[in-house]
């Protein structure tokens, strides 16, 4: 009784290797000027190859409802976390704004 | 084994008479009491890991939000931080960590499918390269002693020019011009406590994680894990993955900042 899936050898060496060329693209991608889209461009990356990690290497694709429930909260979690706190220091006051607003 | 589970899973409805009568022989070694399958056991595992790793994830979080807002405050500073690190060391450890979460893959598969040497080897790789991970990790943190980066009262930070730029003054050099000397040292001093926290409590996870892996590969060597039970692998692989998910955020946030300037 194997309810447990066995992902194919293939599928560990592609996903490695799509993380391998993502790495690649984030540092190339860092010596291009894209103004304010430089951050946005990475932290894509970095976003793309953690849910291939999660979905491939952590097996969460065939994993139970419950368990990708709980993937997804961590992560909400956090933007909740983010959102109070930026919300918290752009209300502070002066001494806690970005210098360059004071 | 598999005779056993046949004969367990006939009597799904089986009362207590009958459970007490297959007791003994009716099931795995490692099925706990309190779990009815194996599956059930398995997938109580799995999700418990995950509600650790949400924790870790918030833990992790508060410094990325650490990050973010003193990077907005003081961009120039993490910029010119930033640039004074070494790209192809934190190049060549995200190519290692990224390599040790495939043997761990491998290793998880290699004991699903009750491959007990392999799952040693794929163990043993995994350890090899985490602690590579670690031995660039001390080459980088000396580099920063040896350049008096690592905040504390011998802090020193000059804009120091790259290889792209003259000997210029720093208030040549882009955005940099509007910050003295003392402020570029006071600003940048907060981006090396964040990137000494960071890659710290990084590192310590990894010395975790290898300490562990260690008992895992002990205990596959002697042959405890099976097709059917091998949750202790299985669970340091999603810690170990983890670690590796952490560290592909940091190699950008904290070594790619403002890189073509």
């Amino acid at each position: 009784m194997s309810s447990v899936h066995v992902s194919p050898l293939k599928v560990y060496f592609g996903i490695f290797g799509a993380l391998m060329v993502l790495s690649a693209i984030t540092v190339g991608a860092a010596f291009i000027n894209l103004g304010s889209l430089n951050p946005v461009v990475a932290l894509t990356i970095a976003v793309i190859k953690a849910t291939l990690v999660i979905l491939f290497f952590m097996h969460v694709k065939y994993s139970s409802r419950l368990t990708k429930i709980t993937v997804v909260m961590s992560f909400f979690f956090v933007a909740i976390l983010f959102a109070e706190m930026f919300m918290d220091y752009s209300t502070r006051g002066l001494p806690y704004l970005p210098p360059s607003l004071r | 084994m598999s005779d056993a589970h046949v004969h367990a899973a006939a009597h799904p409805l089986a009362d207590g008479h009958g459970l007490a009568a297959d007791h003994g022989h009716a099931h795995h070694p490692a099925l706990q009491h309190h779990f009815e399958t194996m599956s059930q056991q398995r997938e109580a595992g799995v999700l418990g890991m995950w509600v650790f790793l949400l924790t870790e994830v918030l833990f992790f979080g508060g410094l990325f939000f650490a990050y973010t807002l003193y990077r907005s405050w003081y961009f120039d500073a993490f910029a010119a931080a930033s640039k004074s690190i070494e790209i192809l060391p934190g190049l060549i450890n995200t190519v290692v960590l990224i390599a040790s979460s495939l043997t761990m893959a491998l290793s998880v598969r290699a004991s699903q499918t009750n491959q007990r040497k392999a799952t040693v080897n794929w163990l043993l790789a995994t350890i090899v390269l985490g602690t590579v991970f670690l031995g660039i990790k001390v080459y980088e943190y000396a580099d920063k002693f040896a350049h008096h980066h690592v905040p504390g009262a011998s802090f020193q930070f000059a804009h120091v020019p790259g290889p792209g730029e003259a000997h210029e003054e720093p208030a040549a050099v882009g955005h940099v011009t509007t910050m003295g000397p003392d402020e570029l040292e006071r600003t940048t001093q907060l981006f090396f406590s964040l990137y000494f926290v960071m890659t710290g409590l990084h590192a310590l996870h990894m010395i975790v994680g290898i300490v562990i892996l260690f008992i895992i590969t002990w205990m596959a060597h002697k042959g405890r894990f099976d097709s059917e039970w091998h949750a202790p692998v299985e669970m340091t692989g999603l810690y170990w993955h983890f670690v590796d998910i952490v560290w592909i955020f940091l190699f950008p946030l904290l070594y790619l900042v403002e890189r073509h300037n």
